[in-house]
């Protein structure tokens, strides 16, 4: 296996983008992904797409072809593969570029994600969310995405008495960064009560415990190591790339207070990497709701179980603290425009690792990993990257 | 061959609204129409719930007390004038959720107020003529009163299951018979939500002609009097009929007073008698009689007479919720909340988003 | 939606069938083929059983933003119940004022519409909990 670098990133800002369409966001995210690499085009091997519904958000399948089409990748004939994990996509996709490379069959890659969610209206945006969990075992019996979720903060704050107020604290800690970040969905900061008294969504859970619908798209530019450095001063190393299953249902499971899968894939990537979660200075973990980082923190290692809630609390994972969490803002505040999520958590690290990350940059961040969930926990992919 | 009740089962939903409720939205007096009417409350069943659902509990209650098997039941029919599907048969799944085998006859019925007794009857025949070992009898409704219109003070829901055969009987149907004309007091026309009603047509000509000539006809079939029974159970579109009823045809107040059932839940239509007569044979002893008539409008009535045997001494009626405790179980409502559940708030058509 | 698709869950959303392994026990619901744990060993030992339709609430929600298929139900109170035979279930749990249900309450299945498509369409029936007692 080769060493991967990543040579470009790029992303659109996330939110309603009511004048742009999937095609549009794709083409912009990949477009500036390619310039920050120093590309042309026919140098490009291979393109992966992350994305979970188009054919549902926009009645279109296919994507792969059509970003490779329209971004004019197709002129090339290159190979374009769209990659399908609910929430995971987008991580997933990089994954996919990352062992294209690694394995020696590409030299280079460009890896998006993308998600038009506006075109549908809410109730059937949440629909389309709820597919990535079991359709006839639970979303037939009245479960939604939200609700499943809050399933398992209730059942967190009865094994670990965690409670309310620190579940808050986690959109409030995600709407600080995201005040901070210019492409955020949301760049306003938050008080614990506007959380606290939002209309309930799936209690315990209410509107602000829950990351919005949004469009998106992220997009980053795999090379070979060895190669790189014709590209960029300043490559970052994919350490680790890591992916666990789990049961699709979240009932089919003993203990829900805990994602398997996340824990499997920490697991091998920090094996992979050699490295142990206190090496990590920052990390972009998915906040699709505020119990979800919470699990996160936990699973991933950074705190004892059943300690996530008093980690946020105690400020130990904002920008200064331990580990710095979701300094995008998070998919609480950044949004979450579901396939491209797991690609904009790695342009964000990207961001920390080359210290271009602005008013929200980690001072001396070295190693950085990204979290990103597909369903209740179903699939997990952990990146790990390094700062060359 | 001497058939009879081998099992019987009871479900109500648990949601009440009171007529006062009802009044208040109308600009009616609530109190009057409870008074005059004699219901207290009416149970409403909850937008999960239909006839289908309905049969399905009282029929699973009917097994829980029963050893026998189902897959020995022969026939099954459901008596409602709301059956969910206009075209596709409730009793069919009913079939698959008490399991019994394919080997089956299922017949939906339609009487208004009878068809459940219609069930039984056919039964009966059924059972007695030797072409099935067990015949399940179900009569459910989850009836509607135009909203505003007077039978939305009474129009309920609830039913009971019936299984008949010629073993191990907790009583036995000793006799039938029913009384039918073209009486035209209360109809609903295909496509058509809510039903119509001649007003007062539906008393005289109708209710207590066909009830009366219905009684009378079986006491004469069966050589008995009204002394003769421990009980009597007539159908009861409102708490007062039922006692009028009874008064003309020598029965006394206390003879139907366990038997009815409308002042707390209102009419449950095809449900009402065989409620009724499951509230009594919740508490008869041995030897007991009941006398039991169901009226239907269109019209027609239907009688019966039963003696409980020394059977129900060892029969397991614990197994299943009493009449008693289904209607203690129970929910007040509003009239919005009851709007909602009923389907009587418009919606958006069609999906927007 | 098509009307095959839940037609052949019948068995399971009217009556619970599921399944037990018969080499380690575990049951599984709906039944599988092969048992997750013992996988090969478990092939044409798996036992059909069906479920009592007994457990206790193992975590719940109190759902606000609900489905269309749920407009007239909300809010309403949906909950993962761990059957007494040891396999966990998700349904609503109805007939029941939100404020009293909590982890370990004790229920019930019932049969209940689940869904439909659309007022011409065929109606779904499945199961739900109710308080037990």
């Amino acid at each position: 296996m080769r060493e991967v670098a990543i040579i470009g990133v790029g992303d659109t800002k996330f939110g309603e983008l009511w004048d742009m369409g999937f095609r549009d966001i794709g083409i912009a995210a990949g477009l500036a992904a390619v310039q920050d690499a120093n590309l042309a085009a026919e140098e490009i091997d291979a393109l992966y797409v992350g994305n979970m519904s188009a054919g549902r958000f926009i009645e279109q399948e296919h994507v792969a072809a059509l970003i490779a089409d329209y971004s004019g990748l197709a002129r090339d004939n290159i190979p374009a593969t769209r990659i399908e994990a609910a929430g995971a996509s987008g991580g997933l996709a990089l994954r996919q570029g990352y062992l294209a490379v690694a394995s020696g069959m590409h030299d280079l890659v460009v890896v998006g994600g993308a998600e038009k969610m506006t075109d549908v209206g809410d109730t059937m945006a949440a629909e389309i969310q709820s597919s990535s969990t079991d359709q006839q075992w639970e979303v037939t019996f009245g479960a939604t995405f939200p609700a499943l979720h809050a399933m398992i903060a209730r059942r967190h704050m009865h094994d670990y008495g965690t409670t309310r107020e620190q579940l808050a604290s986690v959109a409030v800690l995600n709407h600080l960064h995201g005040s901070m970040n210019p492409k955020a969905q949301f760049q306003r900061a938050i008080d614990l009560k506007t959380v606290l008294n939002a209309p309930p969504v799936a209690e315990p859970l209410g509107m602000f415990d829950c990351a919005p619908s949004s469009d998106g798209a992220a997009a980053v530019v795999l090379c070979a190591m060895e190669k790189a450095h014709k590209h960029t001063d300043k490559p970052i190393r994919i350490l680790a790339s890591a992916q666990a299953s789990d049961t699709l249902a979240l009932h089919a499971r003993s203990d829900i207070t805990s994602f398997q899968a996340t824990r499997v894939a920490a697991r091998h990537a920090f094996k992979q990497a050699g490295l142990e979660p206190k090496d990590i200075q920052v990390a972009e973990v998915h906040d699709n709701f505020t119990i979800s980082e919470l699990l996160a923190i936990e699973d991933l290692g950074f705190f004892p179980k059943g300690q996530g809630g008093k980690a946020v609390v105690d400020g130990q994972v904002a920008i200064g603290g331990k580990v710095a969490v979701n300094t995008s803002g998070g998919l609480k505040a950044r949004g979450d425009p579901i396939g491209a999520t797991g690609v904009a958590q790695v342009v964000e690290i990207v961001s920390q690792l080359r210290g271009t990350a602005g008013k929200r940059q980690v001072a001396g961040a070295r190693f950085g990993l990204t979290q990103n969930v597909g369903g209740t926990g179903a699939t997990v992919v952990v990146t790990i990257l390094g700062a060359n | 061959m001497q058939v009879g009740i081998v099992s019987y089962g009871a479900y109500v939903p648990h949601y009440r609204i009171t007529p006062q409720e009802i009044g208040r939205v109308w600009g009616t007096d609530g109190e009057l129409m409870s008074k005059n009417l004699l219901i207290f409350s009416k149970s409403v069943p909850s937008p999960d719930e239909d006839v289908i659902t309905i049969s399905v509990e009282a029929a699973r209650a009917m097994m829980k007390r029963t050893k026998v098997d189902p897959r020995l039941i022969g026939a099954l029919y459901v008596g409602s004038e709301s059956h969910p599907y206009a075209v596709k048969p409730t009793g069919t799944i009913v079939c698959e959720a008490i399991r019994t085998s394919p080997n089956i006859t299922v017949a939906d019925y339609e009487f208004a107020c009878k068809a459940g007794t219609a069930a039984i009857q056919t039964c009966m025949g059924l059972v007695g003529s030797g072409m099935v070992k067990y015949g399940v009898a179900i009569g459910a409704d989850t009836s509607q009163g135009a909203p505003g219109d007077p039978l939305e003070y009474s129009a309920s829901a609830g039913g009971a299951a019936y299984l008949i055969g010629s073993e191990e009987m907790i009583a036995t149907l000793n006799h039938t018979f029913s009384y039918t004309t073209d009486t035209p007091d209360f109809w609903r026309r295909e496509g058509q939500p809510y039903p119509s009603h001649g007003g007062r047509f539906t008393g005289e000509p109708a209710y207590f002609k066909h009830v009366q000539a219905a009684g009378k006809g079986l006491m004469n079939l069966a050589k008995t009097k009204p002394t003769d029974y421990a009980y009597a159970v007539f159908h009861q579109p409102n708490g007062k009929f039922p006692a009028r009823v009874a008064k003309m045809l020598g029965f006394t107040d206390k003879q139907i007073e366990v038997g009815l059932l409308t002042p707390q839940i209102g009419n449950t239509y095809s449900g009402a008698v065989p409620l009724g007569l499951a509230a009594i044979l919740d508490v008869a002893k041995p030897g007991e009689r009941i006398f039991v008539v169901a009226y239907g409008s269109g019209a027609g009535a239907d009688g019966f007479d039963i003696t409980v045997t020394d059977n129900i001494s060892n029969y397991d009626r614990k197994a299943a919720p009493s009449v008693k405790e289904l209607l203690e179980k129970k929910r007040m409502i509003d009239y919005a909340t009851y709007a909602k559940f009923r389907g009587k708030i418009r919606m958006q058509e069609g999906e927007v988003s | 939606m098509s009307t095959a698709r839940l037609w052949r869950e019948n068995p399971s959303r009217y009556n619970l069938a599921a399944s037990k392994c018969g080499v380690c026990g575990k049951v599984f619901f709906p039944p599988r083929n092969v048992c997750s744990t013992c996988h090969r060993k478990s092939i044409g030992k798996m036992e059909q059983l069906l479920l009592s339709g007994e457990g206790e609430v193992y975590s719940y929600s109190v759902v606000h933003e609900a489905p269309s298929q749920f407009e007239m139900l909300k809010p309403y109170v949906l909950a993962m119940v761990r059957m007494d035979e040891g396999v966990m279930l998700t349904s609503q749990l109805i007939d029941v004022d939100p404020k009293e249900v909590d982890i370990g309450m004790r229920v019930k299945t019932t049969l209940r519409k689940v869904g439909e498509d659309g007022p011409a369409g065929v109606i779904y029936y499945g199961y739900k909990f109710t308080p037990n007692p």
